[in-house]
């Protein structure tokens, strides 16, 4: 178990590791204090990949040019 | 009169040209005949100006032509000449007159077809990946789930339509989209710059920094999609900071970018497909996790009620740890007075062994010749006692005789006779004198001179002297 701040964590290592915390307990070696332990952390995983998947949300802008070619701005893409 | 009489020479009635009229008459004749013409040849030596003229010769393995691009044609140019490119130009020729050279003005020039675009596609890919641009070890992985995605691409199209609905289908994102023109001669110098300025950018700035771009194209011909076979577009994409997704063409076109980028994806809506994963999958994905979570945690502590419950079950009663032992005491203390009685009595038989070797006539047997032996010893003793003692006697005997006859008790009977006194013998008158109990010994007794206590005591004090003398 890492102890990375599950606020600083990628979807990706979150994920991995619940996978981890998962396996470890399913295989039943853990003592029992230990168990809850990562049961506590398999859960905050399991929230903090659930909120980064609410937090899903499109928005798309397209990026206006200047004269010169380098960007000076937004625009929003409808329609699309 | 001889000047009248001409004898024309030959020729010599053509009219003369100024070497100006003839450069005008070849200039004019050359123009006029060869205004628009299509050359095709090899491109030889380019050279690039800062003036922003292309100079180049055209070639076959007989002839050079040399060629000029004027800088507007030059910057409309779909694909730039290159040196060992076969191209075919189209264009005017015309005269230096001051220089007697001639020269082609192309107005446009292209690869001389499809294999003439793949072999210089060849020598491209040659060259960057002798640079090792397109070594495995380059590729960065693309991220699982990417926050912001750049999309280089046109901003009208269906492209950017089919990647943003996949997006939306799996995981809406949020997207960047940088305008490019995807074709012509613009393609490839915008592609670049995109490429580039996503790279530029900062994260969290007000043009935040995307951590995912996808470059992408719709299929078409060799020539719509060679920008993005352009050495610019190729080298930006490889040094790109940010992992980029190449999706340009159909799956069966590759273009240069392809093999820069760290994933190709054969077509924009595989591109958006490997951009992110789908959002109900997950969620679906982190439901089974928290429920193999929670039964793993129930079916934890189930299993070890189960095992406290078996193990309790298995756990003897205190009595019974006990019982063994306290019969083996019992059947101890039964058998504990037996072996005393047991060991006691075969001592006793021991013993009865023994003692019946132990026998008294052996003994008494023993006794007997032992006695007998002392007997005989005693007997002999005696014997030499006896035999020792009278040799003692006769000689006490004969030395008595000799005592006697040395004696002054013989003396005596010669006349003799020997004054004592208390103190001793008397052998002078002036102890005489002195002395008191005298006595005279004569052979047959002593006569006491005075009186008869003197006697008494010299009788007395004689008795210990004998008693002392044996």
């Amino acid at each position: 178990m890492t102890d990375t701040p599950l606020a600083e964590m990628s979807f990706e290592d979150a994920m991995r590791e619940l996978e981890i915390v998962v396996s470890k307990l399913e295989r039943g070696d853990v003592a029992l204090e230990d168990s809850i332990t990562l049961y506590q952390r398999g859960a905050d995983l399991k929230k903090h990949c659930e909120e980064k998947l609410k937090a899903a949300e499109e928005k798309v802008a397209q990026i206006t040019l200047g004269e010169d070619g380098t960007p000076n701005g937004l625009k929003p893409v409808e329609g699309l | 009169m001889s000047d009248l009489i001409d004898e024309p020479i030959q020729g010599e009635n053509a009219p003369e040209f100024s070497v100006s009229e003839l450069s005008g008459a070849i200039k004019r004749m050359i123009e006029g005949e060869f205004a628009h013409v299509r050359i095709k040849g090899e491109v030889g030596r380019v050279s690039r100006p800062r003036s922003g003229h292309i100079y180049l010769d055209l070639k076959d393995d007989r002839a050079v032509i040399a060629g000029v691009i004027w800088k507007g044609v030059a910057a409309r140019l779909a694909s730039q000449p290159e040196e060992g490119l076969e191209v075919v130009a189209t264009g005017r020729l015309t005269t230096f007159p001051g220089q007697s050279k001639y020269q082609i003005v192309i107005e446009d020039i292209k690869p001389a077809g499809v294999g003439a675009l793949m072999a210089l596609l060849e020598k491209r890919k040659a060259q960057l990946q002798a640079e090792g641009l397109f070594d495995a070890s380059r590729k960065k992985k693309i991220p699982y789930l990417p926050e912001i995605i750049g999309v280089v691409t046109s901003p009208s199209g269906a492209v950017i339509r089919d990647i943003l609905h996949r997006l939306r289908d799996r995981f809406p994102r949020k997207v960047l989209v940088w305008p490019v023109a995807v074709q012509g001669e613009k393609c490839a110098s915008e592609v670049a710059n995109a490429i580039r300025g996503f790279n530029a950018m900062t994260p969290g700035g007000a043009l935040p920094r995307p951590d995912l771009l996808i470059v992408a194209r719709g299929g078409g011909s060799l020539e719509d999609l060679w920008g993005f076979n352009e050495e610019i577009v190729a080298r930006a994409a490889a040094e790109s900071a940010i992992p980029l997704i190449s999706a340009v063409g159909h799956e069966t076109d590759t273009t240069l970018i392809d093999y820069v980028s760290d994933q190709r994806a054969p077509t924009p809506t595989a591109a958006a497909e490997v951009a992110v994963p789908v959002r109900m999958e997950l969620l679906a994905w982190i439901d089974q996790q928290d429920a193999r979570l929670t039964h793993a945690l129930t079916s934890g502590v189930t299993r070890r009620r189960d095992r406290l419950r078996d193990l309790s079950r298995a756990l003897p009663r205190p009595d019974s740890l006990t019982e063994a032992s306290r019969q083996k005491l019992d059947h101890l203390d039964e058998r504990l007075p037996k072996a005393l009685t047991a060991g006691v009595r075969e001592r006793e038989v021991a013993l009865g062994k023994t003692a019946g070797r132990l026998q008294l006539a052996t003994v008494q047997q023993r006794i007997r010749s032992e006695h007998k032996t002392l007997v005989s010893f005693t007997g002999r003793l005696r014997l030499s006692y006896e035999r020792k003692l009278s040799q003692l006697s006769d000689r006490l005997a004969a030395l008595d005789r000799q005592r006697l006859a040395m004696g002054y008790e013989a003396t005596l009977k010669r006349g003799y006779a020997v004054v004592h006194s208390d103190q001793g013998v008397v052998t002078n008158k002036a102890y005489a004198e002195t002395a008191r109990g005298l006595e005279i010994e004569f052979q047959d007794g002593r006569l006491k001179l005075g009186n008869g206590s003197q006697k008494k005591s010299a009788s007395k004090s004689g008795t210990p002297d004998q008693g002392s003398l044996f």
